[in-house]
């Protein structure tokens, strides 16, 4: 179910699909995104929602709170310090949460692998990640893609099924 | 004003020498208080700006050098002393002369594990308060865990 169904018909009409489909329909298209940034990276999440880029018009807005937001771009350098926020934050977003990784630092602690004694080598130390976005930093392009591919993710969910 | 009358207008305190092939002046640190009280009150000198401190490790992790740059907004001159210590010497604190000393100083110890003594508040400035060890000392290692977050070391699976 997507938006190519609109303007399809003459009259009212009934579509017959998945309860499921609805539900990530309808959550893939408000990911609403956990406004923080840790380094440079965060500049270019800036940009990617400023107008030239312009998130919001796949539904993805920034919220200032944890727990208003679907989606979490750790957006820079995670320090050993900042891990134990970042993963307290995670934890204080309801369900259903999502969590991109935005650049090299937030993906494997980028140039800071080496010699970095206080950089966590990968936010996925601590918590799980979705999607990760390459670059150094990634253009807003890239974390547009990002976030397209975790619409595409959370499109194959079933919500509805008993978890195990 | 030029480094050599610069340097005359402090060489009678204790222990101060100028360097000729480094043009550097090193400072006993019992003498810097006398050194720093001379840079910003002589009417000559009037270092009103402690630009910035640093903290150097000679190679074992025992002997420090503090190195200051000055430098007056009035006469338009800058010069840097050295202070050598020894690991755990004390070294004063100028932070009740330039404020801006009080930050460089806790950046010090925070890195390097220098006391100052005479400092209003010297605590970790950067890192985390139960931060192990002092991580720009040549001798540092990187712990294995930090509040039970693993700190990678082999890089084999990821190269």
């Amino acid at each position: 179910m997507d938006l190519s169904l609109l303007e399809r018909f003459d009259k009212d009409n009934v579509v017959v699909e998945k309860l499921d489909t609805l539900i990530n329909w309808s959550r893939a298209n408000s990911q609403w995104y956990f406004q923080f940034g840790l380094a440079c990276c965060a500049i270019e999440m800036m940009a990617a929602a400023a107008p030239r880029h312009d998130l919001e018009r796949f539904g993805a807005m920034p919220r200032a709170s944890p727990r208003q937001s679907d989606v979490m771009i750790v957006a820079g350098t995670v320090t050993l310090k900042m891990a134990e926020r970042v993963k307290r934050l995670y934890e204080q977003m309801s369900d259903p949460k999502y969590v991109i990784s935005m650049g090299s630092c937030a993906n494997s602690g980028g140039p800071y692998w080496q010699h970095g004694y206080h950089v966590l080598k990968g936010v996925d130390l601590v918590i799980p990640v979705d999607v990760y976005v390459p670059g150094c930093p990634p253009r807003p392009e890239a974390l547009l893609q990002g976030l397209l591919e975790l619409q595409k993710k959370i499109m194959t969910e079933t919500p509805l099924r008993k978890q195990a | 004003m030029d480094l050599n009358k610069i340097f005359d207008s402090v060489s009678s305190i204790d222990g101060v020498e100028l360097n000729p092939e480094t043009n550097l002046i090193a400072v006993p640190s019992a003498s810097l208080l006398a050194v720093a009280d001379k840079f910003k009150n002589n009417i000559n000198l009037e270092f009103d700006f402690l630009m910035c401190i640093t903290a150097l490790d000679n190679g074992d992790s025992k002997n420090f050098t503090i190195a200051y740059n000055f430098h007056s907004n009035k006469h338009n001159h800058s010069i840097e002393i050295r202070v050598s210590v020894a690991d755990g010497e004390d070294v004063p604190s100028l932070s009740s002369i330039w404020k801006t000393a009080d930050w460089h100083e806790r950046e010090a110890f925070d890195m390097m594990g220098i006391k100052f003594t005479g400092h209003p508040e010297l605590k970790r400035i950067l890192l985390p308060e139960d931060w192990e060890g002092f991580p720009l000392r040549k001798n540092y290692e990187v712990a294995d865990y930090y509040h039970g977050v693993p700190i990678p070391k082999d890089k084999s699976y990821w190269e």
